[in-house]
């Protein structure tokens, strides 16, 4: 059942062997950031969407580490995707995306332990992101390696985008600054690049909590529908 | 006698939009009016902004949707929408508050949904509920009422004045009032700290200066008038009597369960239906057409499901009113409740059956 249903959102636009043509390059390029954007459009992976994007660094962060995961995960998948056997491919597929993001999720633990912090649960839980098995089903694992790991990157690039827009409208609207706590992530540099509208701003509270979140998200809808109708 | 007999249709009144809004904001004024009394031009200020905004967002939004613009302004539903949000609103909020509650309700609760009468949740109550998640200070900043305790004098002193008041919503007045000496803890909000912190609650009662003598219970006397407004509306069929009285003895039962069961720690029904806004909500805000449940049977559970709500997000919720989240709990209830509450079709079914096809099955 579940076989048959993934096939039918299988989006291949050549079988495997050809080499990745210009326009087939492209037509990848605009679907991970436009037309079959995760988080617009195929509305994947909406639990760490809605959850971290109280800030545009937490967005950022979370969306680096999906860019890696579905990069790494398609690319391996790609590879193997021979030798894997169909009745075992989806424990398959979870144990290399496990492994990724566990790698990340270390490395981040290293490198940046107060954005680690911040994002939490919402790293490790990168493994459950419906985005990432998702594609690893409906392309990866049809498609070769150079076509796989370009859909890896522009799939996350474009889940990182809403990220950022979603976290940027809502930290903006909700406080008023934009990148605070940047620090986290690109270290000392970054101190001073918090931008903040007006000392005097209150605050709009609801923009940081969940209700904020399913708001922003529907009006990046209603504007992204807004957009493809002109 | 000559009686003279038209054909059917034999409508007795025409009972459009219009003259059911006109009817509601006639039956606010009294109570708006009492609110006045007690808390000074401030009131009257948010209810002048409030409706402002209102008409001027819903022409926005009927602008902007291509919509004709004069029948949808001229029904009255913005205006009683700017109203009832500014009759939940403390005086002497300032006027950017006012201007996001409406911009809540008008546009995302009623024009993103399609506009008036495809809203399912009511608008004032959206507006309500987003000011007081967003902005909790300024949403409980009640100034003391007038005409009780020693502060008589107040009216007169700033920021209580007609233009004081006006400077002071405007944010433009030259010195900012000292929240802390002239505002006070509103009843409900004065018995659930003091129950919280384990005081009985003849003890909260007697120290709190609008509980303490009932004619100082500045809720109680607005509830009353209310009420007045409300019995117009039912005389006038306007509302239905289902919601209302639902509502309130819901509360009354639920309240007095507690009460009787343990009498200093859960407060009196007596305080429970005459403060905050449970009797507004109970005969303006409930019965709203648009957002209530339409069966005779699907209000009685509505009205009751809110009451039962008040009571136990009051009791044991964080925020000191619950009107507004119980009737947006309640309004999501609304399309299951109307779909088990479809009343019997005339000629169609038995009063025992509820199937309403089952007697064409059995005579086919």
């Amino acid at each position: 059942m579940t076989e048959s249903t993934l096939d039918d959102i299988n989006i291949t636009p050549k079988p495997e062997g050809g080499s990745c043509s210009t326009a087939d390059c492209r037509k990848i390029v605009m679907d991970g950031l436009w037309h079959n954007n995760p988080g617009l459009v195929q509305l994947l992976g909406l639990c760490p969407l809605l959850a971290v994007t109280g800030n545009f660094i937490n967005g950022l962060g979370l969306g680096i580490a999906t860019i890696i995961t579905l990069t790494a995960s398609n690319t391996i998948i790609s590879f193997t995707r021979h030798w894997v056997r169909k009745e075992i491919r989806i424990p398959y597929y979870v144990l290399v995306i496990a492994s990724i993001v566990t790698v990340i999720d270390l490395s981040m633990y290293a490198l940046t332990p107060e954005l680690h912090h911040i994002l939490g649960i919402f790293i490790p839980l990168i493994v459950t992101n419906c985005v990432i098995i998702g594609r690893a089903e409906a392309f990866a694992s049809k498609n070769k390696i150079s076509r796989a790991a370009l859909d890896g990157f522009m799939m996350g690039l474009g889940f990182t985008l809403v990220l950022v827009v979603l976290g940027g409208m809502r930290e903006f609207i909700g406080s008023g600054t934009l990148f605070s706590e940047a620090s986290l992530m690109f270290g000392d540099i970054a101190k001073d690049w918090t931008f903040q509208i007006n000392k005097d701003y209150r605050g709009f509270l609801l923009a940081i909590l969940p209700p904020g979140a399913f708001l922003g998200m529907g009006l990046l809808i209603a504007l992204k529908n807004i957009v493809d109708k002109k | 006698m000559k009686f003279k007999t038209n054909t059917s249709p034999f409508f007795s009144s025409e009972n459009n939009v219009r003259s059911v809004m006109l009817q509601v904001l006639i039956a606010l004024i009294p109570g708006t009016l009492v609110v006045a009394y007690f808390y000074g031009w401030g009131i009257l200020i948010n209810v002048a902004l409030s409706v402002f905004f209102a008409l001027a967002l819903e022409t926005l939004a009927l602008i902007l949707r291509k919509r004709p613009i004069l029948p949808f302004l001229g029904d009255f539903s913005a205006f009683i929408t700017g109203w009832l949000l500014a009759l939940t609103l403390p005086p002497l909020i300032p006027w950017w508050v006012i201007f996001v509650g409406v911009f809540f309700a008008i546009i995302v609760a009623k024009h993103l949904y399609g506009g008036l009468g495809y809203n399912p949740f009511n608008p004032a109550m959206v507006g309500f509920a987003v000011l007081i998640i967003s902005f909790p200070l300024e949403m409980t900043q009640w100034i003391q009422a007038n005409h009780i305790n020693t502060i008589n004098t107040l009216q007169t002193t700033p920021p209580f004045g007609f233009i004081d008041s006006l400077k002071s919503v405007l944010g433009i007045a030259a010195s900012t009032p000292d929240w802390d000496a002239i505002t006070m803890a509103t009843p409900l909000d004065a018995v659930k700290t003091g129950l919280r912190a384990g005081m009985p609650y003849s003890d909260i009662i007697n120290q709190s200066p609008y509980l303490a003598k009932t004619t100082s219970n500045t809720w109680l006397w607005s509830g009353l008038v209310f009420t007045l407004g409300g019995l117009w509306l039912l005389y006038k069929k306007v509302i239905h009597w289902q919601i209302p009285s639902a509502l309130i003895l819901a509360l009354i039962m639920i309240s007095s369960l507690f009460h009787l069961f343990s009498n200093e720690t859960y407060a009196s029904p007596l305080l429970h239906v005459f403060s905050g806004a449970t009797i507004l909500a109970a005969f303006f805000i409930a019965t709203d057409p648009v957002s209530a449940s339409t069966t005779p049977l699907g209000k009685i559970i509505y009205g009751a499901g809110i009451g039962l709500l008040i009571y136990i997000i009051r009791t044991w919720g964080n925020y000191p009113d619950a009107v507004a989240f119980a009737v947006l709990i309640m309004n999501m209830a609304v399309p299951t409740i109307d779909y088990y509450t479809q009343p019997r079709t005339f000629g169609y079914g038995t009063a025992n059956d509820k199937k309403p096809s089952s007697r064409r099955e059995n005579n086919p």
